[in-house]
């Protein structure tokens, strides 16, 4: 098998990071597990933001996680992708208004 | 996507029960990445695992079906020949008289399919048995003409009807059981309310079955449901009582998806991940028998499919003995993770 930085059999050995600082890996799943609970929002609607969010900081463990979440809760194809677009406009929109920070740099260094 | 063989027709390895046994106990089992399923129920004081009171009485009437699902556990088609013979159901009707279970299911293959299954359900109907289930795969009933009067029988007879619909959408539907089953189905439960089944003031029972279609496992029982009714009603004006969420096993054909799309070992992981004591208590070859189309008394449908017998001096209907069998241990492997997941699994959907 050709080796690469991502192992996704890594995402079974997620808990295991407590094994090393047990207090702080703890306190972490403990808040993680409260954010995902039903709430304001449903668990439903947290598990596509978590999906957005996912492909906007590009971590496959949580791609990986959250498309079978959200097989399991049965949300369809079509509402994950518009989530991955809702995300990626946001990404784009992010890239794209700071154009104007650089278009005020421009005219300020011009003559 | 829908297979138009069954395992046996294609002379696969894994159509042999020991062959998938062997499977499961090898690899992340063998290697100790995983623990046996025995250790794990031992952790919890559950081995050996002991039956309790028998309530209830699973008959498959044969593996012969009109469809070819792609996780069928029961390796099911139409090109299986294995039928319960007249004389079988006989014997099986004296049992019925007789147990102390109160429910009797029918499953298959497509139950209906048997020549005498009929006969069959008229004279167990009147036994008097409390909770009287047929399993029925729904396009069964507009496969062909001589069908299409089942919901009338199954009115008539008060039988409580559990039918499979993997998803309230066609796609996900077809993909899992073929293509134009999403259809047939939604026309059998129409029919089947038309009769009034799942009606107001009506006694007669229909309540469905989702199994996740693909390598994960079924999320919460009420939420389905919930999403289920929501869909049917406003789609197809369609009502059903309760829905069972169930997991799928990794035995038959389902094992051979997951090898074949290289989920096993994740599939396992999730599995054992999930693992709910407390389902273990309930876990339903606590409560049931599962007869097979030859006779063979087994702990449940899957260990049927396994060609594990019950471990008792009673192995077969005709020497059926309630007492005796209560004393058994129940037969176990690795696939029995499928029922301790999550909220648990059974032919009744969650049991924790
Ligand atoms: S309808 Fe049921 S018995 Fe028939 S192939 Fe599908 S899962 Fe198997
Ligand atoms: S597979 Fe059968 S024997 Fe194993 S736990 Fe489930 S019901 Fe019991």
């Amino acid at each position: 098998m050709s080796k690469t930085y991502y192992n996704p059999d890594d995402l079974r050995k997620f808990s295991k990071i407590t094994e090393w600082n047990e207090d702080l890996g703890n306190k972490f799943f403990d808040y993680y597990g409260k954010v995902f609970e039903e709430g304001a929002l449903s668990a439903r609607e947290k598990s596509l933001i978590a999906l957005a969010v996912s492909h906007v900081v590009q971590c496959p463990y949580c791609i990986d996680a959250y498309t079978k979440d959200g097989l399991q809760r049965g949300i369809e194809k079509e509402e994950m992708m518009e989530a991955v677009h809702v995300g990626a406009a946001i990404k784009g929109g992010a890239t794209l208004v700071h154009g104007v920070q650089m278009m005020n740099k421009y005219e300020k260094l011009s003559m | 996507m829908p297979l138009l063989k069954s395992l046996a027709a294609r002379k696969d390895d894994l159509s042999k029960p020991a062959n998938q046994l062997k499977f499961l106990s090898n690899g992340i089992f063998r290697e100790e990445e995983l623990p046996l399923f025995k250790d794990k129920i031992a952790e919890s004081g559950n081995y050996p695992l002991k039956p309790k009171k028998l309530e209830i009485l699973q008959l498959n009437l044969g593996y012969m079906c009109n469809q070819v699902c792609s996780h069928c556990h029961v390796d099911a088609g139409p090109d299986r020949k294995e039928i319960m013979t007249k004389e079988t159901m006989q014997q099986c009707l004296e049992v019925i008289k007789t147990t102390g279970a109160h429910t009797l299911d029918l499953t298959g293959g497509a139950p209906e399919m048997n020549p005498n299954f009929r006969w069959f359900v008229e004279e167990a109907s009147k036994a008097g048995i409390k909770d009287f289930i047929v399993r029925s795969n729904l396009t069964i009933i507009l496969a062909n003409k001589k069908y299409h009067d089942l919901p009338e029988f199954f009115r008539k007879h008060k039988v409580h009807v559990v039918s499979s619909l993997p998803f309230y959408k066609k796609e996900k539907t077809d993909k899992q059981r073929g293509s134009g089953v999403f259809d047939k189905s939604i026309k059998a439960l129409q029919m089947l309310n038309a009769v009034g089944y799942a009606q107001e003031d009506s006694d007669l029972k229909l309540d469905l079955v989702y199994n996740p279609a693909g390598a994960f496992l079924p999320t919460n029982q009420q939420a389905l449901e919930q999403d289920f009714k929501t869909a049917l009603k406003e789609d197809f004006n369609i009502d059903f009582d309760n829905l069972f969420a169930i997991t799928n096993l990794p035995i038959s054909r389902f094992l051979e998806f997951l090898i074949a799309s290289e989920n096993y070992e994740d599939y396992m992981y999730a599995l054992v991940e999930a693992y709910n004591p407390a389902a273990v208590e309930n876990v339903m070859c606590t409560n049931t028998i599962s007869i097979s189309w030859d006779g063979w008394l087994y702990d449940c449908d899957f260990n049927q499919m396994l060609e594990l017998k019950v471990d008792s001096k009673v192995q077969h209907i005709s020497d059926y003995n309630e007492d005796l069998l209560n004393n058994r241990e129940i037969r176990i492997s690795q696939h029995c993770y499928g029922c301790t997941a999550g909220a648990g699994s059974s032919c009744q959907g969650s049991v924790a």
